[in-house]
C-alpha cells in the first residue's frame, strides 16, 4: 500500500484555509527590467482576492511565485508561515486552458493529483466522485475530454485542482476563453464551491465584474514595473447570486474598479 | 474507420479506368514492343503461374520487413527517449542521425554483406537503417513538445521523474510517435525489397520479392515482373494497414485526428 505523509484530502476536520503574505517581493526575469516591484500584500485565511491590471503587469508571475513554480530575486513569501514550494500547504492551480490529460477520462484526470501524491486506490475513487458531484459532472466520468465542451472541461479542471483538498486555490485566467453567460455560471458555481470547503483564493482576470462578483478584496496592478496600485474591498455580502449583479452596490463597485483600472491604464501610455 | 460506400465507388471506378487505359496503351504500341507492357490478364496469369515462387518470396521479403521494422521501433524509442532526457546528447548525436538518413542504401549493402553475409541478417538491417529515422524523429519531437503547463501541473503535485514519462510525456507522445510508424510502416517493405535486391541473392529459400525481380529481369519475364511489383504493393499495404489499426486502437477515442464517438 502506498503511504503519504501529511495528506489528508477528505480530512473529518474541514481543514483550515491559509493565509498569504507577500513582503517587498520583486522579480525580474535574466537581466531584463523589473517584473515584479515591491510588492506587499497580506492575505487572511478565506480570502477571496482578484487580480486585475493591464497585460504584463506580472498578475500571471505573482500566481506562479506562490504556487512555486518561479522564485522571486528580493523578498519574502510566505504561504502559512513557509515558503512556496515542497512544504507548503496543499495548493492547486488552475490554469487558462483546462489543461487535461487528452487520452484519460474525465474522472482519471480528476483522479491524477491523488495517484501523484501516493493516495491509496480505495480512497481515490470516492474522492473523484465527490469532486465531479460538486462541479455537476457526476455523469461525465467515462467522457473523454474532447467530448465535453469548453465550460464542462474548466469543470474537470476545477474538480481536478479540488481533489487534494486545497488550502489555497491560484486561478490564472480560467474562464478567460468562455462566453459571458458559461463564465457567469462558472462564478457561481466556484463561489458555491467555496461555502463547502475552505481555502484561501487568489483569481487573476480581465473582467473587472468577475473580479467583483467573486472577490472580497480587488487587487489593481499597475505595468512597467508591476507593481499593486490600488486595492478595492468588495463589501458585498456571500452568498452572493445572479440577483448580486443588479444590485447598485455591486455596480458602484465595479464602475470603482473600472475606473482605477483605466487611470492605471492610462499612466502605462 | 467506417468504410462507406462513397469512399469505395470512386475507388472502384479509377481503378477500372487504369485498367482500362492499361489496355488502350498497349492497343496503341507497335507489336515489336508490345511484351514490354504484358496486358493485365497477362499479369493475372503470372500470379497463378508463378504462385508459389511470389507467396515464397513475399513471405520471406515480409519477414525480413517485420524484422527491420520491429528493431527500429525498439532502438528509436529508447533512443528518443535518451535524446528527449537530455539537451546535449540531443545536439551530440542529432547530427550523425541526420546523417544516417542520407546514408545511400544501395552503397551501404554491399558492406552489410561482408559483414552480417547475405540474406535475411543483411535484409533486416537495411530494412532498420531505413525506418529508423522517421521513428526516431517524430518520437523525440513528441517527446519534448509537451504542454508546457501540463509539464507545471505535473511538477505543483510532486510527480517524480518517472511519473511525469510514463504518465505524461510518453502518451502525449503517441500521435507523434504514430506518424513515425506509418512513414515507417511503408518504407519497411520497400527496405526490404532493396535489401533483398542487394543483399538477399544467397538467401534461402530462394530470397525475396527483391531477388525475384533480378531473376525474372534476366530472363524477360514481363508479366512475371509486373506481378512481382503488385506483390510488393500487397505487402506495403498490409504493413499499412496494419500500423494505421494499431494506431486507431491506441488513439481514435481521445485524439482530435480521428472522429469523435458519440456523446
Amino acid at each position: 500500500m502506498e503511504t503519504c505523509k501529511n495528506f489528508c484530502p477528505v480530512s473529518d476536520t474541514n481543514p483550515q484555509a491559509c493565509s498569504v503574505r507577500l513582503q517587498s517581493v520583486a522579480k525580474k526575469f535574466g537581466d531584463g527590467p523589473d517584473v515584479l516591484q515591491d510588492i506587499n500584500f497580506d492575505a487572511v485565511a478565506g480570502d477571496f482576492v482578484a487580480i486585475i491590471g493591464p497585460s504584463g503587469c506580472g498578475k500571471s508571475t505573482l500566481l506562479r511565485m506562490l504556487a512555486g513554480l518561479v522564485s522571486q530575486n528580493s523578498g519574502q513569501i510566505e504561504i502559512d508561515g513557509s515558503a512556496p514550494g515542497r512544504n507548503s500547504p496543499e495548493l492547486s492551480y488552475v490554469f487558462q486552458e483546462p489543461t487535461l490529460l487528452a487520452w484519460q477520462r474525465v474522472a482519471a484526470n480528476v483522479e491524477l493529483p491523488l495517484i501523484l501524491r501516493g493516495v491509496p486506490a480505495a480512497r481515490r475513487a470516492e474522492i473523484v466522485q465527490r469532486c465531479l458531484r460538486q462541479v455537476r459532472l457526476g455523469e461525465r466520468a467515462d467522457a473523454f475530454p474532447r467530448q465535453l465542451s469548453g465550460g464542462q472541461q474548466m469543470r474537470v479542471s476545477i474538480a481536478r485542482a479540488l481533489a487534494l483538498d486545497p488550502r489555497l486555490l491560484l486561478l490564472d485566467e480560467p474562464f478567460g476563453a468562455l462566453d459571458e453567460m458559461t463564465r457567469n455560471h462558472l462564478n457561481e458555481e466556484l463561489l458555491s464551491l467555496r461555502e463547502a470547503a475552505s481555502w484561501t483564493a487568489f483569481f487573476v482576470t480581465h473582467s473587472v465584474a468577475e473580479a467583483v462578483f467573486l472577490a472580497n478584496r480587488v487587487i489593481i496592478m499597475s505595468a512597467n514595473p508591476g507593481c499593486i496600485a490600488h486595492e478595492v474591498a468588495i463589501d458585498l455580502p456571500y452568498p452572493r447570486t445572479p440577483a448580486t449583479r443588479e444590485e447598485p452596490s455591486f455596480q458602484q463597485l465595479a464602475a470603482k474598479v473600472s475606473g482605477l483600472l483605466r487611470t492605471v491604464e492610462e499612466a502605462a501610455k | 474507420m467506417k468504410i462507406r460506400c462513397s469512399t469505395i465507388w470512386p475507388a472502384l471506378i479509377a481503378g477500372s479506368a487504369f485498367i482500362a487505359i492499361w489496355y488502350g496503351v498497349r492497343g496503341i504500341i507497335s507489336p515489336a514492343r508490345e511484351f514490354m507492357l504484358p496486358p493485365p490478364h497477362e499479369v493475372l496469369a503470372a500470379f497463378g503461374e508463378h504462385a508459389t515462387e511470389l507467396l515464397n518470396a513475399s513471405r520471406n521479403t515480409g519477414i525480413g520487413a517485420l524484422l527491420g521494422f520491429s528493431l527500429a521501433v525498439v532502438v528509436a524509442v529508447a533512443m528518443a527517449l535518451t535524446l528527449s532526457l537530455n539537451n546535449l546528447i540531443r545536439a551530440g548525436l542529432y547530427p550523425y542521425l541526420m546523417m544516417m538518413q542520407m546514408m545511400p542504401v544501395i552503397v551501404i549493402a554491399p558492406i552489410l554483406v561482408l559483414w552480417a553475409g547475405a540474406g535475411l541478417p543483411s535484409v533486416t538491417i537495411i530494412t532498420f537503417l531505413i525506418c529508423f529515422f522517421p521513428l526516431v524523429v517524430n518520437t523525440t519531437q513528441g517527446l519534448i513538445s509537451t504542454d508546457r503547463s501540463l509539464v507545471e501541473l505535473f511538477k505543483m503535485y510532486r510527480a517524480s521523474k518517472w511519473q511525469e514519462i510514463v504518465r505524461l510525456r510518453v502518451p502525449a507522445a503517441l500521435p507523434y510517435f504514430f506518424t513515425g510508424l506509418r512513414i515507417a510502416g511503408t518504407l519497411a517493405p520497400i527496405g526490404a525489397i532493396v535489401g533483398d535486391f542487394s543483399a538477399g541473392n544467397s538467401a534461402g529459400n530462394g530470397g525475396g520479392l527483391g531477388f525475384l525481380t533480378l531473376i525474372y529481369g534476366a530472363q524477360f519475364k514481363m508479366a512475371a515482373l509486373f506481378a512481382t511489383v503488385f506483390s510488393g504493393c500487397v505487402l506495403g499495404f498490409v504493413f499499412v494497414a496494419a500500423v494505421s489499426g494499431l494506431s486507431w486502437l491506441c488513439l481514435h477515442q481521445w485524439h482530435d485526428s480521428y472522429e469523435k464517438p458519440d456523446n
